[in-house]
């Protein structure tokens, strides 16, 4: 807890830096695709939060299977710090996907693989908050939610699999998705990674700071039973 | 046989006892005393290996143990034979008639667990004890809304059938069984706050 | 093992309604659809393969917070928890009993309802065999999210929740290998598929049921 009260503030500054740096950048001095136009630009929001849902439930991943492994308190609780923020990232991706599928493909929401995983990947999310928020015994609900954390990451890679096997079946070879990162061009690059970068520090200072919040409610929950019992 | 050492165990997340030791040897039992919400339950239940300890050791010889709680674990739609049987094949065992003649269950062999009055479910609930042969068993109020009469049966099956053939109990009750046991008041075995680590505890 | 089996499904037969009320349910789903949709016969025979699949898992999700609470509440999961049958065993017990009791009467009754929905003819045995292998999985990974929420006092919804996503690989290969089938197509890799995730959800899931129901019985 001691380490991350000075980082936290320098994770939020740098995290805001790289955000306005990567989309001013990206949003006013790229050129304009020449298929896509300036609808392209949604990339610089798209691709980052995209990245970081994925990652945020790979970290949670991570943070149960210590907790089950080696009973740190504090990983159970970052896990659950990670969530809200995973299931954010989440909806922004789908959203900016939305907003650039509706010129590109002509509908807001398509049933391809990618965009149905995420919203697999969305249910997760929701169920896994769901149970943490129903348990009212802390560590039975940190080893409850260890669990489904684990088996539903079985079950998400399954499903993303199924996924592909299925919307083959449904029209033979064609496919929507644009392969941002093989396409793009130098020009767009720079800045995304610099967007990226930004997403990573939000979504580390934002844990933190639920982290550090789910640390003092424990503490507070710890002396309040130590009232009780003297 | 049962041998406990220094154990400490919790409830939701805050230690409750510390430093709980005794030796059974076979034939024994150990009634547990001391005012409500002070660890009884607590104590069977890591005992029987349903919660884990905080610290210390409980050694016994391994698949010897019972357990049996306040809920009785009775099937309303079953009848009796049927939920001794079933709790008797469980344990790899068969159902012998005599247990029904001495929990004073014959009558009622045939009639389905729901229908049961409080006093007789709590009967079929002990009897089960009879009926899956284990010699070390951990009884949480096993006298609840048994009537004098029932409870004196209890005793004479504890005492000559159980504790008689090498058997050991550990009893939590607030009534005198009538059997030779000592007691052991948990009392002096309370955590003192902010010791013993309950879940909680690690934040501080 | 026999004994817990032989039990569950005494119990299910004698509190009645655990074998009716799934496939009443799925009776209902199945048609209900034709009122939403129209009655048109190409159109849902078009849909029947998905109607079926889909209105099979919603049965069997209906019956699943039964299949612990009761042993919960009269304490007999605790007797078991400390019985020499290992947790994972009598998960696995449960599963079965679980499948016996709802998943084989829905795959027996399904082709019954295909043909209210005009599905193709072709589509019937892979209907049959893609159920046949599906719903053994929808009870196991039922009976995990029964354990997970099996200690809350209204965990219901919650228990839907939990397990639907779960539930959509077997779905997806299921639907899949019957709608191959009702276009005349080899719908054999589906259904390996399938099979696959049913068996490794015996393989694993009765290993976290037991984890969990020690976790809740503490």
């Amino acid at each position: 807890m001691s380490w991350t009260r000075p980082v936290l503030p320098w994770s939020f500054a740098l995290a805001g830096a790289f955000l306005v740096t990567g989309l001013v950048w990206g949003f006013f001095f790229t050129p304009d695709d020449f298929r896509q136009g300036s609808t392209v630009k949604i990339i610089y929001l798209h691709v980052p939060s995209a990245l970081m849902a994925i990652n945020a439930w790979i970290m949670m991943l991570v943070a149960s299977l210590v907790w089950v492994v080696r009973r740190h308190h504090v990983s159970a609780l970052a896990a659950r710090a990670a969530a809200p923020v995973g299931v954010v990232m989440t909806l922004i991706a789908l959203f900016t996907g939305g907003i650039w599928g509706q010129p590109m493909w002509g509908t807001y929401w398509a049933w391809d693989p990618r965009l149905t995983s995420f919203l697999i990947l969305f249910l997760f999310y929701l169920g896994y908050i769901a149970l943490w928020e129903a348990i009212e015994d802390s560590d039975t609900a940190a080893d409850l939610t260890a669990v489904l954390c684990i088996v539903g990451s079985i079950f998400a890679i399954l499903s993303r699999y199924a996924v592909h096997f299925w919307n083959q079946g449904l029209h033979q070879g064609s496919s929507l998705s644009l392969d941002a990162e093989q396409n793009v061009a130098d020009v767009f690059y720079y800045p995304l990674l610099v967007c990226i970068a930004g997403f990573i520090l939000l979504f580390i200072a934002l844990v933190l700071m639920r982290t550090r919040t789910e640390i003092r409610a424990r503490r507070i929950k710890a002396l309040q039973a130590r009232g009780r019992h003297a | 046989m049962l041998h406990v050492s220094n154990l400490g165990c919790a409830r939701g997340g805050v230690a409750v006892l510390n430093a709980v030791s005794f030796d059974l040897t076979a034939g024994q039992a150990l009634v547990l005393r001391g005012p409500n919400g002070i660890g009884k339950t607590t104590l069977l239940r890591t005992l029987a290996g349903l919660q884990p300890a905080l610290c210390g050791d409980v050694t016994m010889p391994e698949d010897s143990a019972a357990y049996a709680s306040h809920a009785d674990g009775i099937k309303t739609a079953l009848t009796v034979t049927e939920n001794l049987t079933f709790w008797a094949a469980v344990y790899g065992l068969k159902l012998t008639p005599d247990v029904l003649d001495r929990f004073d269950l014959a009558d009622l062999r045939d009639r389905q667990g729901g229908t049961l009055s409080a006093g007789q479910k709590r009967r079929l609930g002990l009897a089960r004890l009879a009926v899956i042969g284990r010699k070390i068993l951990f009884l949480d109020e096993p006298t609840v809304s048994l009537d004098t009469g029932s409870v004196a049966m209890f005793a004479r099956w504890l005492q000559n059938d159980h504790l008689g053939q090498g058997g050991i109990a550990i009893i939590a009750t607030h009534i005198d069984l009538g059997i030779d046991a000592p007691a052991l008041d948990l009392t002096p075995f309370k955590s003192a706050p902010g010791t013993g680590g309950g879940s909680d505890e690690a934040f501080l | 093992m026999i004994a817990l089996l032989k039990r569950d499904l005494a119990l299910a037969l004698r509190a009645g309604g655990g074998f009716g009320l799934g496939l009443a349910f799925f009776l209902i789903v199945v048609v209900l659809v034709p009122f939403g949709v129209g009655p048109e016969a190409d159109i849902l025979s078009r849909i029947a393969p998905g109607i079926l699949w889909v209105g099979a898992l919603l049965a069997a999700l209906l019956s699943l917070d039964r299949i612990f609470a009761l042993d919960f509440e009269d304490g007999s999961l605790a007797l078991l928890a400390t019985s020499p049958l290992p947790l994972e065993a009598a998960g696995m017990v449960k599963a079965a009993a679980h499948w016996i009791t709802t998943g084989l009467p829905l795959t027996l009754a399904a082709p019954l309802f295909g043909f209210l929905l005009h599905m193709q003819s072709t589509a019937y045995p892979y209907l049959l065999i893609s159920l046949l292998i599906g719903t053994p999985a929808l009870s196991m990974i039922g009976t995990f999210g029964a354990a997970l929420t099996v200690g809350l006092r209204r965990g219901g919804l919650l228990l839907s929740l939990l397990v639907l996503p779960l539930y959509v690989p077997t779905l997806l290969f299921g639907a899949e290998a019957v709608r191959r089938g009702a276009a005349g197509l080899d719908a054999t890799s589906a259904l390996v598929l399938q099979a696959g995730i049913t068996a490794g959800c015996f393989a694993i899931l009765p290993f976290a049921t037991a984890a969990v129901l020690r976790i809740n019985l503490r």
